[in-house]
């Protein structure tokens, strides 16, 4: 999908072991598959049906997303940074779209 | 017990006709399924977790929600009166500093919110909180 634009912000870890929050955000209709156009006809679903956060490879958080998340899907959780590295965030379009962004942590 | 045609023909029809006049039950019943699916049907207990939603929610279409459970592997949010039961699934990976989640929802209508933990022993906690909702979600 064109224009889908991810925003990640993350707290920066001051020392290994440090606990960091993380908000994100992608902008994304998040069409339900329920709603219909002004003919009546069922306007087909499309929504982000899964994100993920991984630092260094290791997994933060994996959520899997149905219709009842918002327009503009946003995530908020509290991730773990054992040592210097990045964080990945990825979002799957239910059309095969795969987003990414990225965060590096050194201190 | 020996049933004769006739009787196990009344006992069949009248299964029939409460099934008919019960739509309301199709919903219900989705959501204990959609519980089911993500238990397997393992017994849940009450408590463990924290919900924090607004008491009311103007618009349905963004309702903000956080959930905790302290240990859980995953935690699930199901909204009974949507037109699917499911909403989202979180599953905490080794890095989760805690198993905490926040996130905005759509909420149909006036309904209960229910979550629901699998904690790593493998056990179900599980909480629900009502969520007043002036202008529903979920367009249509």
């Amino acid at each position: 999908m064109e224009g889908v634009r991810p925003r990640v912000r993350v707290d920066s870890a001051t020392e290994a072991g440090a606990v960091v929050e993380v908000k994100t955000l992608i902008s994304h209709p998040m069409e339900s598959g329920l709603r219909r156009d002004g003919d009546g006809n069922l306007i087909p679903r499309q929504i982000i049906n899964r994100f993920t956060a991984e630092y260094n490879g290791e997994m933060v958080i994996d959520v899997t997303l149905e219709p009842a998340i918002s327009t503009n899907p946003y995530f908020e959780f509290d991730a773990t940074v054992p040592e210097p590295g990045t964080f990945t965030f990825t979002w799957y379009d239910d059309d095969g779209d795969v987003y990414t962004s990225t965060n590096d942590q050194s201190f | 017990m020996n049933l004769t045609r006739r009787q196990a023909l009344i006992t069949a029809l009248s299964a029939a006709a409460v099934a008919g006049i019960l739509p309301r039950s199709a919903s219900a019943q989705s959501l204990e399924d959609a519980m089911a699916a993500f238990t397997g049907g393992a017994e849940t207990s009450e408590g463990g977790i924290i919900i924090t939603a607004p008491e009311i929610a103007e618009n349905g279409n963004t309702v903000p929600v956080e959930v905790e459970a302290e240990g859980a592997a995953r935690i699930t949010i199901f909204a009974a009166g949507n037109p699917n039961p499911g909403v989202v699934t979180f599953a905490f990976g080794p890095l989760a500093a805690v198993s905490r989640a926040s996130t905005r929802i759509r909420l149909a209508a006036t309904q209960d919110v229910v979550v629901v933990a699998e904690m790593a022993d493998g056990s179900y906690q599980m909480a629900a909180q009502e969520v007043k909702v002036t202008i529903g979600g979920c367009g249509g």
